[in-house]
């Protein structure tokens, strides 16, 4: 079997599964609605440019702490930014964030999971062992550990969410790995002369997937609330970036005026956000693992 | 296995895995990219400055001693000097803990309580619309930023009702005391058990006040992990043959819900318990920040702010240990009530 065909087989098992959605019943439908809410923030992200009212940095746009009305649907902030446009604009930075983690998570959790289970023995006690101590810490504390070593900027902050985030896929790589890998199927693989690396790539790898799937969704609604957490408590990314994290951030202090638009539209597109994917998520693990809903 | 054995081979596993924790944070402190000192300073001082101010809080020493210095110092409960005024942060976490404490215990109790409530519904009507309002509410509760539903409450409950206060953890002047009798002094920094061991029930009224928004904001984001475990839980129980036996000898469904299925699902809600103390203490952090809350997440960030890193390492330290302690505790809990986890 040629690597093209084994590639193929994985694309067509994964994707009939994901295109009959709606026939799925429940976990069909809230996977589709969370893939639309996420789908939305990133048209209107991209679209941006184009769509929003105000640059969303002007100072004095508006009024200052003008209440949501005609010519300023959501109002305006203490600097008189059309908080609209700031809306509008302050997904990038999150969106971003959220990809680049993953990113980063999926290059190292799955391989150091794939490894460290087919290899047993002492490397992969040792890399659980390890794995688990980085799990138990307290995610948020971790990263704003090395949030505030790295300093500001998109990327240091992927990274420390991301620090975080590994364990969870390899421990679900691993979980999956020490399962398939006793099956039939794969021991015939060794039998017939697979070498250690075929099988892992091409035998075992492709049933890993799913899960690993399933879990990068819903940790994409981590990476968010994680990046929402780091910049709340001082972490964020310069005042010249529009985000939704520090206008609630920085909305937190016009509270007692009783501003409320200043908080509740970032604060509802964070959650609309983080929801989106938190219920694909939801959804896809059942569809893809339904022995796992069980 | 003796639980005697389990305990002590659990409990030799936690000396490695605080080990590599000390040394993760020593690495991302020390080691990463970025020198405490100068960021500390951000530029605005002289280069003997630096070296006075490194050689006072043991910086200058070669990384090796260093380490050594700081798992010893643990040992002894040294956590080190802050670098804003050479105290001792060890000192400044333990007075800011109780504080944490006792927003963890209320906020704990409040996502239990809530979690198995609304999951045992959820079971009873599987599959209603009840059932999945339910599980969507536990989804959400995932989803909101802690922060978030706290400023939300606070503008609600604060501002507008004037129903609770926004901030603090207590009216200035009304710290309870604790018991004093004679020259025996007993206060457990716990201003709900506190101001009762003063017998002084309008303090106490007063520190629930203050504790109810911020610990029932941190209840509800961690609430719906409960909800989805008790459901599950229940709908499997809900299946077994002594449910039905129940049923047959005539119980109320309440009865059948409550007194039978639900225990069944007590172990696994206090494994949940341990396994969350980590995510309440980061929701700790957060809560406490948004409500004033004068405990060791505010502490934290204040640190932050500050760029005061031996305090920031001391207090990511003492964090790591406790949720170490913490599932540590649990694990024993569990091999003494459930044997078959110690074979």
């Amino acid at each position: 079997m040629t690597r093209t065909e084994t590639r193929g087989r994985i694309v067509v098992q994964f994707l009939p599964r994901v295109a009959s959605l709606r026939k799925r019943g429940l976990a069909g439908w809230i996977t589709i609605i969370g893939l639309a809410m996420v789908s939305a923030v990133v048209v209107m992200t991209v679209a941006a440019p184009w769509i929003s009212p105000h640059d969303p940095n002007e100072i004095g746009a508006g009024p200052v702490l003008a209440e949501p009305s005609e010519s300023f649907p959501l109002g305006t902030n203490h600097m008189g930014q059309d908080m609209l446009s700031r809306l509008i604009w302050g997904g990038s930075t999150m969106l971003q964030v959220a990809v680049l983690s993953v990113l980063v998570c999926l290059a190292v959790g799955v391989p150091v999971g794939l490894v460290s289970s087919y290899a047993g023995g002492l490397v992969d006690k040792s890399t659980s062992l390890a794995m688990d101590s980085i799990y138990a810490f307290p995610g948020l504390v971790l990263a704003i550990a090395i949030a505030a070593m790295l300093g500001p900027g998109v990327v240091n902050m992927s990274l420390s969410i991301a620090v975080v985030y590994v364990p969870s896929y390899y421990r679900i790589v691993r979980s999956q790995v020490l399962s398939i890998k006793e099956l039939p199927y794969v021991e015939a693989a060794r039998t017939l002369g697979a070498s250690g690396r075929s099988t892992l790539l091409r035998y075992i790898l492709p049933n890993v997937l799913p899960s690993v799937v399933a879990v990068a969704t819903i940790n994409f609604a981590d990476a968010i609330l994680t990046a929402a957490g780091l910049t709340f408590v001082g972490l964020g990314l310069p005042i010249s970036t529009p985000d939704w994290g520090w206008d609630l951030t920085y909305g937190r202090r016009l509270l007692p005026s009783g501003a409320w638009w200043v908080i509740a539209f970032p604060g509802l597109m964070i959650v609309i956000l983080a929801l989106g994917f938190a219920l694909a998520g939801e959804g896809l693990s059942e569809l893809l693992n339904p022995k796992l809903e069980e | 296995m003796t639980l005697r054995s389990y305990v002590v081979s659990r409990i030799l596993l936690t000396i490695p895995m605080i080990l590599l924790l000390l040394t993760l944070v020593f690495v991302i402190i020390r080691i990463l990219p970025g020198d405490p000192v100068l960021v500390h300073f951000e530029k605005q001082a002289t280069p003997a400055m630096i070296e006075e101010f490194r050689r006072q809080l043991g910086l200058d020493k070669p990384l090796e001693q260093q380490y050594l210095e700081y798992v010893v110092g643990l040992l002894r409960g040294d956590l080190g000097k802050s670098m804003a005024d050479f105290s001792s942060v060890g000192q400044q976490i333990f007075s800011a803990f109780p504080a944490t404490l006792e927003l963890s215990i209320y906020s704990m109790a409040i996502a239990v309580l809530l979690g198995v409530f609304l999951g045992a519904r959820a079971s009873r009507s599987y599959n209603s619309i009840e059932d999945h309002s339910i599980r969507i509410f536990g989804i959400a509760s995932y989803a909101i930023p802690v922060f978030f539903l706290g400023m939300v409450f606070q503008l609600i409950f604060g501002i507008w009702l004037h129903l609770f206060p926004t901030g603090g953890r207590i009216s200035p002047g009304m710290e309870p005391s604790g018991l004093t009798a004679g020259d025996f002094h007993l206060s457990t920094g716990l201003y709900t058990i506190d101001s009762l061991l003063e017998g002084n029930p309008s303090e106490f009224v007063e520190a629930l006040r203050y504790l109810f928004l911020p610990s029932l904001t941190l209840g509800i984001v961690l609430s719906g992990i409960f909800v989805r475990l008790t459901r599950s839980n229940m709908i499997e129980t809900l299946r077994l043959d002594f449910v039905t036996a129940a049923r047959a000898r005539g119980l109320t469904e309440r009865a059948v819900l409550y007194g039978y299925a639900l225990r069944n699902a007590f172990l696994p809600i206090l494994t949940m318990m341990g396994l969350q103390f980590a995510a309440l203490l980061a929701g700790a952090i957060l809560t406490e920040t948004t409500f004033s809350w004068p405990g060791l997440g505010r502490y934290l960030v204040d640190r932050i702010a500050f760029r005061d890193y031996t305090a920031i390492q001391g207090a990511i330290v003492f964090f790591g240990l406790l949720v170490a302690l913490v599932s540590l505790v649990v694990d024993i809990l569990y091999a003494y009530l459930d044997p078959r986890i110690r074979l």
